[in-house]
């Protein structure tokens, strides 16, 4: 009797009843701007009455998992996601996600920027809403620069970038001429070098899903990045991602450093970098073949099929992506915070140009990146810095590790370049695309 | 009489004694003063290890943005629950594997170890599966369930070899002396068993609220516990360190206090008794 007691305390100890409202479960990253959407989210619930807020944040790796398993199990426990631009094609197609068709009359879906709204939509409909989008652009020292005797043109080229980094290094005072990510990532190396390496001409597949590293364009685009990386970047690159570099650039170690355009805010901030007052924009290098180094991305809002709440999820997602958002963060937080990258009435704004001077660097980067047409040559796929297909996260990071390799001295460039042909084409073997 | 210990040996092991508790303890104080640093003096290298401007904005910072509390709610109802009722379960079993073993104990505790050695990962989706049916997914239920089936084989194995290590000598002396069934347990069995029983416990408890693999995936708002909570602090574009140290600290405080509390019980429990 007592145990039976003690066995039922226990388990009613951990079912405990919660009283169920209009709850919207939504699923974020952990980014500036998404925190921000939450503080200022009381707006959207005063103007709403019944409907509450749930939020769950997550750092980005982690939502990943977790909002996969949820939407291909149809879970239901979200009921808008947080995704961006490499879910939202392959989730669409599976029926996963439901079309966003009834976001109000003055929403204005031609506002949004067309290369972002192409990559977040199948058929002509659009299936996430952009809350910001980001695109990746070269960061400079400009004391550095001058010194070096040199000036950065607003679109530079590959060349002068890998000369521009070889006359700014000075090891022994600690300073390396370039800062690129190097650690090993579907995400992390393989976006910039995916990017990259269209600017080189190079892609992933052919038309026929052929992969394409054993091509001159990729050995070229590898070989430039291993050898700038070891005349001209800081000990130990392979392990630098994201955060890392920006430390490096903070400390007022890196010479150059072509990454997210989110980065901008970040060293131009006094409080946190050392170098606030002495950074500027180009837009990312060219090898004048009609292709920039510069990748597309737009963490975007979306209703899972699974949700039992997709009237009141489609008001919130018309609310957030909305123009009326831009103008509360603007009144609440000043013009140089408004989520960025997603709407050309933004960009038009005056009081926008004035508050955040990248503005002009970040429109001409996303529009020079074409998720549909990402390199020279034409492509099956969707995707500037990735490839849009299930199976790319797996390849993208196998991958990855074989050019980290690489920079890392591990293997020679020709031996990383046919590691991964070989592993791609078996991977694409085994997924069906080729026989 | 104790064998005489040199006073220079005594320093030599003292000192050694000192390097690596030092040693262990270096990341969860690093942790702590990461935690009053400002995200830029975080990140500094060479980094300074007392003279920054300390500040307690990152644990304003964290506060304002979650609730800690609910969080650390979920931790104490997820953890506590399932020591219980893995306890329940595993103190009937190890007795009986321990007292009257067949010959299939040992194929038995064998395969119970075996189900630690799959991948958790392998199984997330039928077990996703499961609790979306049942109701159970975002439940401190379906998480305390989970807990206890995912340690239930520690739990077994370490009361086993407690329970193996009383001698059966004296339950049989006990009998001599007239002691009934029940007698024998709560006067001879249960006071030797205690110190087991409660390390068990204690070990079961941190593991639960360590555990992060099962807790992050099979919750979302309601059931997250402090795990969840850390991991909405990291992030891979953005400087989070001195956020995240915070989150960290916060997170692990209740169970480090817990164990400082029960440390000496622990120690005198595990020193005490007829066999030791």
């Amino acid at each position: 009797m007592k145990l039976k007691s003690l066995l039922l305390g226990a388990v009613c100890l951990g079912a405990a009843g919660y009283a169920q409202a209009e709850t919207l479960t939504i699923a974020t990253v952990n980014n500036g701007d998404m925190i921000r959407m939450q503080k200022l989210a009381d707006d959207f619930t005063a103007k709403n009455p019944g409907i509450d807020l749930e939020w769950v944040t997550m750092e980005e790796n982690v939502l990943r998992q977790k909002v996969t398993t949820d939407i291909a199990t149809k879970g239901g426990q979200y009921d808008i996601m947080t995704i961006g631009t490499y879910e939202v094609p392959i989730w669409a197609k599976q029926n996963w996600l439901v079309p966003l068709e009834n976001l109000g009359s003055d929403y204005d879906v031609d506002d949004l920027l067309p290369a972002i709204r192409g990559g977040l939509s199948i058929d002509g409909k659009l299936y996430a809403a952009p809350f910001y989008g980001e695109s990746s652009m070269v960061m400079y020292r400009k004391d550095l620069m001058a010194k070096a005797g040199l000036e950065m043109p607003d679109a530079p080229s590959w060349d002068f970038i890998a000369d521009a980094a070889r006359k700014m290094t000075d090891k022994e005072n600690e300073v390396y001429g370039i800062c690129l990510r190097g650690k090993a990532g579907w995400g992390e190396n393989m976006a910039f070098l995916t990017a990259m390496s269209n600017s080189f001409g190079a892609r992933w597949f052919d038309e026929n899903w052929q992969p394409q590293f054993d091509q001159p364009e990729w050995k070229d685009t590898l070989g430039f990045y291993v050898d700038l990386m070891k005349e001209a970047g800081p000990p130990g690159a392979s392990s630098n991602g994201f955060n890392e570099n920006l430390a490096l650039f903070q400390s007022g170690k890196c010479g150059m450093w072509i990454d997210a355009t989110v980065a901008a805010s970040f060293v131009t901030n006094p409080k946190e970098s050392q170098v606030a007052d002495k950074v500027g924009f180009a837009l990312a290098p060219d090898n004048s073949l009609g292709k920039r180094g510069n990748w597309l991305w737009a963490w975007s809002l979306a209703i899972p099929a699974g949700s039992q709440k997709q009237e009141a999820a489609e008001k919130f997602i018309a609310w957030a992506t909305g123009k009326g958002y831009l103008d509360l963060v603007a009144s609440k937080e000043g013009w140089a915070n408004v989520p960025p990258g997603t709407r050309t009435s933004l960009y038009e704004n005056p009081e926008y140009q004035k508050a955040a001077p990248f503005a002009a660097m970040t429109l001409q980067s996303i529009n020079a990146a074409d998720p549909t047409k990402p390199s020279v040559k034409p492509v099956p796929y969707v995707g500037v810095q990735f490839v849009a297909i299930p199976e790319f996260q797996g390849i993208g990071t196998a991958v990855g590790q074989q050019f980290s390799a690489a920079l890392a001295g591990q293997v020679s460039v020709d031996q990383a370049l046919a590691n991964a042909q070989q592993l791609t084409t078996r991977e694409m073997t085994k997924g069906g695309y080729i026989k | 009489m104790a064998r005489a210990i040199s006073p220079r040996r005594k320093a030599f092991f003292t000192l050694i004694g000192w390097t690596i508790g030092l040693a262990i303890f270096f990341p969860i104080l690093w942790t702590f003063l990461t935690s009053f640093k400002t995200e830029g003096e975080a990140i500094a290298s060479p980094p300074s290890l007392l003279f920054f401007d300390w500040t307690t904005e990152n644990y304003s910072e964290v506060q304002s943005r979650s609730d800690y509390f609910k969080h650390a709610m979920n931790s104490v109802v997820i953890s506590f629950g399932s020591t219980i009722l893995g306890l329940l379960i595993a103190i009937p079993s190890a007795w009986a594997m321990a007292f009257s073993p067949t010959k299939r104990t040992k194929d038995i505790l064998m395969w119970m170890l075996s189900t630690k050695m799959l991948p958790p990962v392998g199984v997330l989706v039928p077990i996703y599966l499961i609790f979306r049916d049942w109701n159970l997914l975002d439940t401190r239920l379906g998480l305390t369930i989970v807990m206890t089936l995912i340690n239930l084989p520690i739990i077994v194995w370490m009361l086993y070899t407690y329970f193996k290590e009383i001698p059966g000598d004296i339950l049989e002396a006990a009998r001599m002396d007239g002691a009934s069934l029940a007698k024998e347990i709560v006067y001879v069995l249960a006071p030797m068993a205690v110190p087991g029983i409660a390390s068990t416990m204690l070990l079961n408890i941190i593991l639960a609220w360590n555990e992060a693999f099962w807790t992050l995936n099979l919750s979302a708002a309601k059931a997250a516990p402090l795990t969840a909570f850390i991991a909405s602090y990291s992030s891979p574009e953005g400087l989070f360190w001195a956020k995240l140290s915070a989150a960290s600290t916060l997170a692990i405080a209740p169970i480090l206090v817990l164990g400082w509390f029960s440390q000496r019980q622990l120690v005198r429990g595990l020193t005490f008794g007829a066999v030791k």
